[in-house]
This record gives structure tokens, sequence and C-alpha cells, in this order.
């Protein structure tokens, strides 16, 4: 296969997947060469490894198994507010942290709003502090992105399989073997994957949510070992645990969605006949109307308390505001020279290290990433001089993984298609790229540059590390904000960034709508 | 013709600025930002010292130590403002930081003397409440009611590190024996300061660990008399924040100038209103209007930094074993 004839070159690929993966490991080597001895993995740290993996297993099979209806449903409705939907659907995963916890408890807190309806029931609150906690704002974050990931394969679904289904008049369980099967088959693995790497990160919300340090995840012993122990062995120890397991996990996701392909169509719009039964009408309907209350409502919580300081933000905020959405254009802008060239290369055939290399920027932990450019960058430049364009790097390769899954299996379909016209045309390289590919990928991008740049905005990264009073971002304002009392300011600020990042999303992932559905 | 006056007013401005002395200063996040006191105090100093003085912010302080120690002897700071007494041992072992010459009549309501450490300012731990609720008087008898309380994480927080150290100082070998009786109480543990009091203003807890000057904010800024203090009756566990000069600093007088500046009235008024704590120094102006009305303890609790560092380890071992019951 490596000598088969290509219309493009992997090297571009490769050599993004080689720059990312000495980030991330030479940070982590930059730290653990930092090290004085230290005391090694304790019995505390093995029973937050062995709680981190729990838990992050079970969100990650939680979300996708209930991605998997709400993508079905979503795949085959037509419905005013539709695309609304979808595009709030990024709106969890982009919040940062701090609000996202306020959010979720003003739902299902003590005396949040699901309690507040028990206690005029006559029942007592809702318990949420625990590991169902935990995995109840796990499945908020992740269920909106694992949705999205699978809705998208779905509608990479030729039309002309539903339209055969339709003439051969298949049931729901044929139609679902047949033809919507394989296709979870190729999404479901890398989407599992991704949450679980996300959940392993998990510091403040599993601990908050978990209610005290039962809740203790690897996250937080690197935390613990950095700032409490100053242990960088352990640091970076722990930290290698963290990127073997999220190696592990895409390893099994690759393994797993190997196989052939879903098949070719002819780009024609996608109709559905299969879905006219009242059953399954009323099925999707309510799997809609569950997910869009159970995302919205956080929302909802998070919007009321921002509202009313929304005219009155400070001035520090806005211009907070600006050097974000710069931070976060330049980030999906390297996003994009990273992962399209990536996207390609696995297209190739030759993905496997390609792929791990793009989901290890998900298990590497923020802290360790931070700190090892710290120690790199300063003996050769002022790392404060530095913060911004840190930060938008560090947040494109914390997106690359998003992006690769959402690119891959568009740039394969393509290669697969029209690999032997384009070579036959002797068309290949830069007009392949531009006449082919990129044109057969628009939607794919767009989707992939919005998620980066509302990721980009939301995150708070690692300018926490190289802040220098001058330059915050708006996560970084918003954290400010509350350490000063200033609760209702920091709302405000929040729903600022909600709005701003939802903006940046839409308006990228508009840019391939005309194309496809999603 | 225009470029190159242009390019020759650029080259003369940053060689002016060039020769203006730069003093930098390492401190936590909140102190740097435009509500903290950074930008009060900068343009204070600057009055005065014919310099400039940068002010960079590092998460908090146990981040704040991190930076300093990855640095180490070739460090950019000229100073470190932000340790508190449970860093103190650890920031002197690390052999980076000398002795300071600043004379001034602390009003700490402890003694205190460190050649090498200066305070600017101090607050006492507390649990605050609504005020119309009624709150227990000591922590056995919260341990006994229903009182539901956030706090902070000791491995990540500041604050949750000191109600550890307000336990044991206030009880010693039993404090295991508080916190597991104290472990129904406690509804969640956040990562940070923060997410605990955002928590509580939600209404998540009856209560939660912050100071007993945190009513003077919601009082003064707010004009909101609506949150207390509770006082207890074993004490309150003080955190006396801390500065000191570093070894390695190029600008040593101008390091020693700002430690000097640090407790004057210039400095000192900044503080109660901006970072919220009880100036080191009582300004001759006194407190602002407001503060009369917070509680003041019977009873100070402070560890020595030495005590502190010692008892340190053994005591998250207890919180971490009660609460993870």
């Amino acid at each position: 296969m490596a000598d088969r004839a290509q219309p493009l070159s992997a090297w571009p690929g490769r050599t993004a997947a080689i720059g990312v993966a000495v980030l991330i490991l030479g940070t982590l080597c930059a730290v653990a060469l930092r090290a004085e001895a230290g005391r090694g993995l304790g019995p505390s740290d093995w029973a937050a490894l062995r709680f981190t993996v729990l838990q992050a297993t079970i969100s990650a099979v939680l979300s996708v198994a209930l991605a998997v209806p709400v993508a079905r449903a979503l795949a085959r409705r037509r419905f005013p507010g539709r695309r609304i939907l979808i595009a709030l659907l990024g709106a969890p995963f982009i919040l940062p942290v701090i609000v996202a916890i306020l959010g979720l408890l003003q739902i299902f807190g003590r005396s949040g709003w699901v309690s507040q309806v028990f206690l005029s029931l006559g029942l007592p609150p809702l318990q949420i502090y625990g590991l169902h906690g935990v995995v109840l704002a796990h499945v908020f974050f992740n269920l909106p992105l694992a949705t999205r990931l699978i809705l998208q394969s779905w509608q990479e679904i030729p039309a002309e399989q539903f339209r055969l289904a339709a003439q051969l008049n298949l049931g729901a369980s044929a139609m679902f073997r047949l033809i919507e099967w394989p296709v979870l088959r190729h999404s479901c693995p890398g989407a599992l994957a991704v949450v679980f790497a996300i959940c392993l990160t998990s510091f403040a919300v599993a601990l908050t949510l978990g209610g005290g340090p039962r809740a203790t995840t690897i996250e937080l012993a690197i935390f613990q070992a950095f700032r409490f122990d100053y242990d960088l062995g352990r640091a970076a120890l722990l930290s290698g645990v963290q990127l073997i397991l999220t190696a592990g996990a895409a390893l099994l996701a690759l393994r797993l969605s190997r196989g052939g392909g879903i098949g070719t169509g002819l780009d024609r719009s996608l109709k559905r006949w299969d879905s006219h039964h009242i059953s399954a009408k009323l099925a999707d309907v309510a799997w809609i109307m569950l997910a869009a209350l159970f995302l919205l409502m956080p929302l909802s919580a998070i919007t009321l308390s921002g509202v009313a300081g929304l005219l009155s933000l400070p001035d520090a905020v806005l211009s907070a505001t600006l050097i974000s959405m710069a931070v976060a254009l330049a980030s999906t802008a390297i996003l994009l020279a990273l992962a399209l060239p990536m996207a390609a290369a696995v297209a190739l055939g030759r993905g496997a290290m390609i792929e791990m290399s793009g989901i290890l920027g998900l298990a590497a932990s923020p802290l360790v990433i931070g700190t090892g450019l710290f120690i790199v960058l300063r003996p050769v430049a002022d790392p404060f001089a530095w913060a911004l364009p840190v930060t938008a790097l560090v947040n494109a390769v914390m997106a690359l993984p998003f992006a690769l899954r959402i690119l891959v299996p568009q740039a394969r379909a393509v290669v697969t298609r029209y690999s032997r016209l384009s070579l036959s045309l002797d068309m290949t390289g830069w007009q392949f790229t531009t006449i082919v590919l990129l044109p057969r990928m628009r939607a794919q991008i767009s989707f992939a540059a919005g998620l980066a740049a509302a990721l980009s905005m939301g995150d708070l990264g690692v300018i926490a590390l190289f802040a220098d009073p001058d330059i915050a971002t708006l996560p970084l304002q918003i954290y400010r904000l509350m350490g000063a009392y200033r609760m209702q300011d920091a709302a405000a600020a929040a729903l600022l960034l909600l709005i701003l990042s939802m903006g940046l999303f839409w308006l990228l992932d508009r840019g391939g709508r005309h194309h496809a559905e999603t | 013709m225009k470029h190159l006056i242009f390019a020759a007013g650029l080259l003369g401005a940053t060689s002016a600025f060039a020769d203006t002395p730069e003093l930098t200063v390492y401190t936590y996040d909140s102190f740097v930002s435009d509500w903290g006191p950074g930008p009060q105090v900068e343009a204070a100093f600057e009055a005065t010292c014919g310099c400039d003085l940068k002010l960079v912010g590092v998460e908090d302080g146990a981040a704040l130590l991190a930076r300093v120690r990855l640095e180490g002897a070739n460090t950019d700071a000229d100073i470190v403002l932000g340790l508190d007494t449970n860093l103190v041992t650890a920031a002197r072992d690390t052999g980076l930081f000398v002795p300071h010459a600043v004379e001034a009549n602390f009003t700490l309501p402890v003694d205190w003397a460190d050649d090498t450490f200066v305070p600017y300012d101090w607050g006492y731990f507390a649990f605050v409440h609504n005020a119309d609720a009624a709150a227990p008087a000591n922590f056995k008898a919260l341990a006994d009611s229903n009182t539901k309380i956030v706090i902070q994480d000791p491995r990540s927080s500041t604050p949750g590190l000191g109600l550890l150290m307000w336990i044991k100082a206030a009880y010693g070998d039993e404090a295991s024996m508080i916190w597991d009786a104290l472990s129904d109480n406690v509804v969640t543990v956040t990562k940070g300061w923060s997410e605990a009091y955002g928590l509580f203003l939600e209404g998540e807890a009856d209560m939660v660990l912050s100071y007993t000057t945190s009513p003077a904010y919601h009082l003064i800024a707010e004009e909101d008399a609506s949150k207390a203090a509770a006082p207890f009756e074993e004490g309150h566990y003080m955190q006396v924040e801390v500065a000191a000069k570093l070894a390695s600093t190029n600008e040593s007088d101008l390091a020693d100038q700002f430690l000097n500046f640090m407790v004057t009235d210039a400095f000192q008024s900044i503080i109660p209103t901006t970072n919220w704590m009880y100036p080191a120094v009582t300004p001759a102006s006194g407190l602002p209007e407001g503060f009369e009305t917070l509680i003041t303890p019977e009873k100070s609790l402070l560890l020595s930094p030495e005590d502190a560092a010692a008892v340190r380890d053994a005591a998250l071992d207890e919180w971490l074993t009660a609460l993870s019951r």
C-alpha cells in the first residue's frame, strides 16, 4: 500500500505530527529533567489513577451511548431551530470550567432548579455530589461533542444508500444493521477515545461535583505534586501515566474502527424515507427534547445570571475580549495548518502514528505543557513576551484531536474516491489539494475551525502560567473578577464569552453550511 | 525623512526607558488584576521611586513559590510578594531570599519577627454565612449541626490549607476527630476560593470558608449588609501575607526601597478595599468605614512557619482520611 501512487505526499502531515509529539513529549521531558529526587508514586496516586479511569470510562461510555440516539434523531428530523440547537451543542464544551460548574449546580445543586421542583413535591433535594455528579457533569460537557461527531459521520452516509434501503423497504432493524451500524462502528470508537481522554484530565469539575477528595483525579495529583510538594518528578511521572492511558485508548479505538468504508455516493442531498413511523417520530422527538433540556437548562442559568451585568462590564473585560478573539483566530489558523496535512496523511493510509500524536494533545496536562514550555523558552526568550503566541499554539494542539476526528473521515472518503481519477488526469499535489480535496471538505474544515476558535476563546490554557498584568484573556479576567468577589461581573463576562464563542463558532461553521446539513 | 524622525524618536524613547531602573515584583494574580491593589500600588510607588515597577501575576501563593523555585538563582524577580506563613519555611529553605532591613510598627494581633519575610497584610479565616441565619459558635457545634459548608481543597488552595492549620492549631491531636465529625457537613470541596464562594452565593451551602473581612466587601462595595462571619470560640487562624527580597536581584537598593514603601501608609491604605485584608501597619487614617462592623476574634491562632511546615503533611493525611470515607 505504501508504494501505491498517491495524488498527495504525506510528509507535511508527518512533519506536523512529529512537531506536535515533540511539543508534548518534549515539555514532559523538560519537566522531568528538572526534577530532584522525589518520592515516586504513592498509594494516594494509585487511588487517584483508579478513580480517574473509572469516572472517565463511565463518562465516555454514557456520553457516546446517549449521543447515538440523539444524533440519529437530529440526522433524520428537520425542524425549526434545528441549526441553532446543533450550534448550541458546542456551547457546554467551550465554557470556562468554573462557569460551567456554577451553571450546572444552579440546575442540579442542593438548591438548584431540579431540587426546587423536588422540594415543592415534598421530596428531598437532589443529591448531586458523588461519582454520579462527576459523570453527569462530564456527560454535560461531552454528550454534545459526541453527538456532533456522530451526527457528522451519519451525514456522510451517501443518500443513495437510503434511497436503496427505501426501495428494498428495509425495516428498522435491517436499516440499523446494514447502514447505520457500519457508520457507528467507524465513528463511535473515536468519539469514545476523545471523551475518555477529556475526562482523564478533569480536575476542578471532578473534585467539586465528586464532593471531596474521594474524587481526586490524576490531574489533581499532578497539581499537588507541582504546587503542594514541588515534586516535579512525580508530576512528570503522573503526566506520563495520563499520556499512556490516552494512547492506549486511542490505539484501541483505532483498532475497533478499522474496516471497510461506507461506500460512496454522488454528493446528493440527503433524504430519508425510513422515519415516517409514528414510534420512530416519537422516539426522535423525545431524544431531542431531553438532550435539549439537559443542555440548555445550565446554559439558561448562566444566561440569566449574566444578563443583568452585560451592559455595564468593566473596560478591562472588553480589552481582554479583543485579546481573546485575536488568540482564538491565531489558534484556529495554527490548528488548520497542523490538522489539514495530518488528516490528509491519515487519509493516504499512513495513519496510526499520526492519529496517535494527534490525540496526545488531549491527554497532556496543561500544567505540564505550560511549565515545560516555560522551562524551554526561558533561557532563550522572555516567556511573558511569548504569552499569547504560546497560548494560541497550546490551544491549537488541544483542539487538534477534535479537528482530526472531524476531518479524517471525509479526507479518507475524498482520497478513496478521487485519487485514481486525479492521478489519471495527472492532478497531484497542490492542484489535487485545491481543486479536489479542500472544496469537498469545506463543511468539515469550517466545523473544525469553528470548534477550535470557540475552544480557544473559552480555555484558560497556559495564559495563567505566563500572565502579564497587561495582557489578559477573557477567561483569565473571569477568574480575576471572581477572585475579587465580583461574581456578578464575572457572570456577565462569562455570558459575553459564551455569546462571542458561539458567534465565532457560528460564523466559521457557516462557511460550509450550504454544502452539508450539519 | 518623516520615517527617520519617527524612528529616531522611537529609539530615543526606548533608551530613555532603558535608563529607568526596573523593579520586578512577582505576586499572585489577584494582586495584579484591575480590581486588586496592583494598579494603585504601581502608581504610588512609581510616583516616588523614579523607576518602573513591573508587577507579574502568577496564579496564587503556591504557584508563586513554585515559579521562583523553577527559575532559581537566575530569576527575573527582585521581590516576591504574596507568600503566607504556610509557604515561608519552604521559601526560606530555597536559600533564594535575603534578609530585609525594614523597621515598622506592625499592627498584627501576634508578634512578628522575621529577618527575611516582611508582612504586608493579614486576615482571619472564618466561615461566612447569611446574616439572617444562625451560625454555630465553634467547630464541635458545627459538626453536631445540620449546617452545610463548602470548603477548599488544601492541596490546591490557600484558604483550604488555612482551615487544616486552623483545626490543627485549635485541636492538636484531636484534629482528626473534628474532621471525622465535620465530614457530613461538607457539601463539597473546591479547587479554589472562587468556586467555593460562588457556590455559597448560589445557595449550595449555609457557610463558606473565607475571611472575616469578606462581609466588608459586600458592605462597602455593594452596600449589602446581608453577609456575616461566624465568630468561633476556639479562636481564628490567621493568614499573614509576606514579601521578601531575592538574593539574585540587580536592584538591591530599589528592592529595599520597595519593601520600606510597602509598610508605609501609601501602600497600606490601598490594601483594605482592594485585597480585602487588614493592613499590616494600620495607616494613620485608620481602617475604611465599614471595617468596624467586622467581628474581632478573641483569640488569634497562628502556627509558626516551622510548625506549620512540620504538621502539614500529617494534617493533610488526616483530612484526606476523614473526607474520603
